[in-house]
């Protein structure tokens, strides 16, 4: 990055492996396995019927008192976000207008926001009861629709659903009143929340920034859309905990999950001033993409080579310098080779030996919320300087050719390198830079 | 010394024309693209009419490419105002053209929902216990529903059709703040090419949420005009009588790059962006900030960015929706940043004659405001007949007004409090 150097403060991540960055990264070191049947609905019919779900989970212990009765009109993504955001705040000692205790510690027009989210379904109960209030011969009906039928959705209906809510609430709750975006461009959401926000501190618009992303698609639109595309294992549901094997050889479709991570980017001289403990450097941020996106459903990996190639020439840094990576790995075959190709591609000898951990064989496909995530993961390795082992990558693809680690390896890490690519063809690559007082 | 960013081609499908030249006439004459909605029948609801693009097809190679084959109605707007966009700035058939140092950075929106199938599917799997048997629905829904009318419901969408049309590998990017949404994709474009990660990028907005769930979200919000009556004039910004805005859809494209690269290639050039400024209302998740505060905030940043002050501007383009508050808190926001300068600067909405294109409709406007600079006039307010106390500017009401323009601002603010303004200038 040019002008000012940027890092990260906190870690805020809410994943079925763990709430909060203490429990998220020992469930990744304990290489647990949170995929399991969906009991959030009835999916018994459902082609793939098992997820990573969050369990008992409300925004409500993570909004200040003042603003509790709004949970009510946030959506499962929204809830996610601002459950990540109180999380990543506490965790960078920040004091916002957001904390109950304490005097906020940081001028709101210096406090941006930029969030990842994704295409948020209608609670199909809530849209459900009002729908079957206009039916006529069991068909949908306009003009009852238009007399009595709309009526009986509360007013504030579409906020619950527009993607820049999730924003919007954290912008409300924390008095971030700085520049504030909302991604909506699928798995790379959260990569490129991270690097533009990071970019927006570096030229001085802000001070810090809630960066990342949240989604939930553990719900039947998500799972009807996932599946149509033939992204989702069919083969898993009597033994999900193993189903998701991003690079394995035995890898036959993803699994879906909720959840996401927001992170403090911050300024780091201010950072240092201040005290604040510092996971990481955000030291290089790329985007690119393929032009051949409209065949989605078909794998394309074209733009992730330069964006990683990007990434770390920002970085000014060669592949054999990059110590970890974690990718998208989403267990989809073809999406794993293409995304394996890639990675050699832009790395070289390099992707031969490297570590390679993907976070989906545990916690499921977070699709906008996964960058977030794999930030978190990254960010807090080279804090502790461990790399967590890969889930359920006991034996690795050959046809990907990754070295998938079976346990925690504790080493020198000095840069992390956070990649993904969406269906549509776009792709985003960050690295991470241990942090030298 | 930071790189400069200017405009070489812009392109639109909108309510009141499918190109540009049609689309200003409108806006000059006034002529209202809002009518009663014909895309599903609306008749019982309260608000009965919109802004729709009628008679567009897409253009024939695109229409000839499998590849756009299952675009949406938004998707295929932007197919046509990136097409001419990248036409008229001749960038695609320069030997400066480098795919991957062009970039796209959309504010789209989603596609509309597959509603007959979704819908059917709700009342098919309803129990008597009033809820939905999602267990049934799985077991239909499989069969009913498509995978590419359900993928291309997915935001990123937009750019990925139009990286496919134009063969561009740089970095993609779609942002939806709502109502801010093009705006603030093009202010983050040009930033990207001030920073030098791009030559050029394919920037701006497409949106069409005039479908039965969108317009049903719009009115359980009580944020539509139900002038059922007068139905072509119901979009009033600024005026007395305003009672809320007209949704409309479409698409505005511009093509940015940086100047250096663009004049080395000998481009035509529109405008240069001189300034963006972004900022968070952080106040509620239904009102704008009463004050203005917030967007006050966004236009000071703008100003700041530029290296301009207030009485440098020479016409302010407002997001004017013809809401009782976003009119009469805009009013204030402009005053507060103006000051003594603000009853001077002439500020119009074009939503009069465009109605509310959400997403699409910062860009929309900017392409107004390239325009007013070209022909050196101001864009009228359409239908504001009637004074508002709280809304005392110059709003040039009803007529175009000749005037010397140098330096011109445009304004969007999205439900929710997201406030973006960009500041061009003539080059």
């Amino acid at each position: 990055m040019t002008d000012r150097r940027v890092v990260i403060t906190g870690v805020g991540v809410v994943t079925a492996g763990g709430v909060g960055a203490e429990a998220f990264f020992a469930g990744l070191l304990a290489r647990s396995q949170h995929v399991r049947a969906i009991d959030l609905f009835d999916a018994t019919t459902f082609p793939c019927r098992i997820g990573a779900q969050l369990d008992d989970f409300s925004a409500r212990p993570y909004v200040p008192r003042s603003y509790r009765k709004a949970v009510k009109v946030m959506a499962r993504d929204i809830e996610i976000a601002v459950a990540a955001a109180d999380l990543a705040v506490l965790d960078a000692a920040l004091v916002t207008a957001g904390i109950d205790d304490g005097e906020p510690n940081v001028d709101s027009a210096r406090v941006g926001c930029n969030i990842g989210a994704g295409l948020i379904c209608p609670d199909l109960d809530e849209l459900g009861a009002a729908v079957n209030t206009a039916v006529v011969d069991g068909q949908f009906d306009f003009k009852m629709w238009g007399r009595e039928g709309m009526a009986n959705l509360t007013p504030l209906w579409l906020l619950k659903y527009l993607p820049n809510m999730l924003a919007c609430h954290v912008t409300i709750i924390h008095q971030a009143k700085g520049p504030s975006n909302t991604i909506t461009c699928g798995e790379v959401s959260g990569h490129l929340a991270v690097g533009e926000a990071s970019r927006t501190v570096a030229r001085g618009g802000a001070d810090l920034a809630i960066a990342g992303g949240a989604e939930s698609k553990l719900n039947p639109m998500g799972l009807l859309r996932q599946g149509l595309l033939g992204r989702l294992t069919t083969t898993g549901n009597d033994a999900p905990a193993g189903a998701c094997r991003p690079f394995d050889a035995d890898h036959a479709g993803t699994v879906v999950g909720e959840g996401g991570g927001l992170l403090i980017v911050e300024d780091r001289d201010r950072a240092v001033g201040r005290g604040a403990r510092v996971y990481a450097e955000v030291a290089g941020f790329a985007a690119a993409c393929d032009p051949d996106g409209t065949d989605y459903t078909r794998p394309h990996a074209g733009g992730l080579a330069p964006a990683v190639a990007g990434a770390l020439a920002e970085a000014g840094i060669a592949p054999g310098e990059i110590d970890l990576v974690i990718p998208n790995g989403t267990g989809v075959p073809a999406e794993d080779v293409a995304e394996a190709d890639a990675l050699k591609q832009a790395l070289g000898d390099r992707a031969d030996g490297v570590p390679v951990v993907p976070l989906t064989g545990g916690i499921g496909d977070l699709f906008a919320g996964a960058g977030g995530a794999q930030l978190a993961a990254g960010a807090i390795a080279l804090a502790r300087q461990t790399i967590p082992p890969a889930v359920n990558g006991e034996n690795p693809d050959p046809a990907c050719g990754l070295n998938l680690p079976a346990a925690p390896i504790e080493t020198e890490l000095r840069h992390v390198l956070c990649a993904a690519v969406t269906p549509g063809g776009q792709s985003a690559a960050i690295v991470l830079k241990r942090h030298e007082p | 010394m930071t790189r400069r960013v200017v405009i070489t081609g812009m392109g639109c499908v909108t309510p009141v024309g499918h190109d540009v030249e049609t689309m200003w006439r409108a806006v000059l004459d006034c002529r209202s693209g809002v009518r009663p909605t014909a895309l599903f029948d609306t008749s019982t609801f309260p608000s009965t009419f919109s802004a729709q693009v009628t008679d567009y097809a897409l253009p024939a190679a695109l229409a000839a490419d499998k590849r756009h084959a299952h675009a949406r109605r938004h998707t295929q707007f932007a197919l046509g105002a990136a097409t001419q966009a990248w036409a008229a700035s001749g960038l695609g058939a320069s030997d400066a053209f480098d795919p991957a140092r062009t970039g796209i950075y959309m504010g789209s929106g989603e596609g509309s929902l597959d509603f007959d199938n979704f819908t059917s599917l709700m009342i098919d799997a309803w129990t008597e216990a009033g809820r939905l048997d999602t267990a049934r629905w799985g077991a239909l829904a499989f069969d009913r529903m498509n995978v590419h009318r359900e993928q291309e419901q997915e935001a990123n969408m937009v750019v990925t059709h139009l990286a496919a049309a134009l063969r561009v590998r740089g970095p993609a990017f779609n942002i939806l703040t709502a109502c801010a949404a093009s705006t603030q994709a093009i202010g983050e474009a040009a930033m990207m090419l001030r920073r030098g990660d791009a030559d050029a990028m394919v920037t701006g907005g497409a949106h069409s949420m005039i479908h039965p769930y969108g317009l049903t979200g719009f009115i359980r919000l009580t944020a539509l005009s139900r002038r059922n009556d007068e139905i072509p004039t119901a979009s009033r910004p600024f005026d007395l009588t305003r009672d809320g805005f007209v949704l409309g859809e479409g698409s505005s494209v511009l093509i940015l790059e940086d100047y250096e690269f663009a004049r080395r290639r000998g481009a035509t050039i529109l405008a240069e962006v001189i300034g963006y400024g972004s900022s968070a209302d952080a106040f509620r998740i239904t009102d704008q900030d009463p004050e203005g505060d917030g967007a006050a905030a966004g236009m000071r940043a703008a100003l700041a960015d530029a290296g301009v002050a207030p009485s440098d501007i020479d016409y302010v383009s407002a997001h004017g929706t013809a809401t009782k508050q976003n009119d009469a808190v805009e009013t204030r926001a402009i005053k507060a940043v103006f000051g003594d300068h603000a009853p001077k600067v002439p500020v119009s909405s074009v939503k009069g004659v465009l109605g509310h294109l959400i997403a699409a409709a910062g860009a929309t406007e900017l392409i107004t405001c390239i325009l007013a600079l070209r022909d050196q006039v101001v864009p009228p307010t359409a239908h504001l007949n009637t004074p508002d106390p709280e809304c005392d500017l110059d709003y040039v009401p009803n007529r175009p007004r000749p005037a010397a323009l140098r330096t011109v601002m445009s304004n969007s603010f999205g439900f929710g409090g997201q406030n973006n303004t960009l500041i061009i200038r003539k080059i």
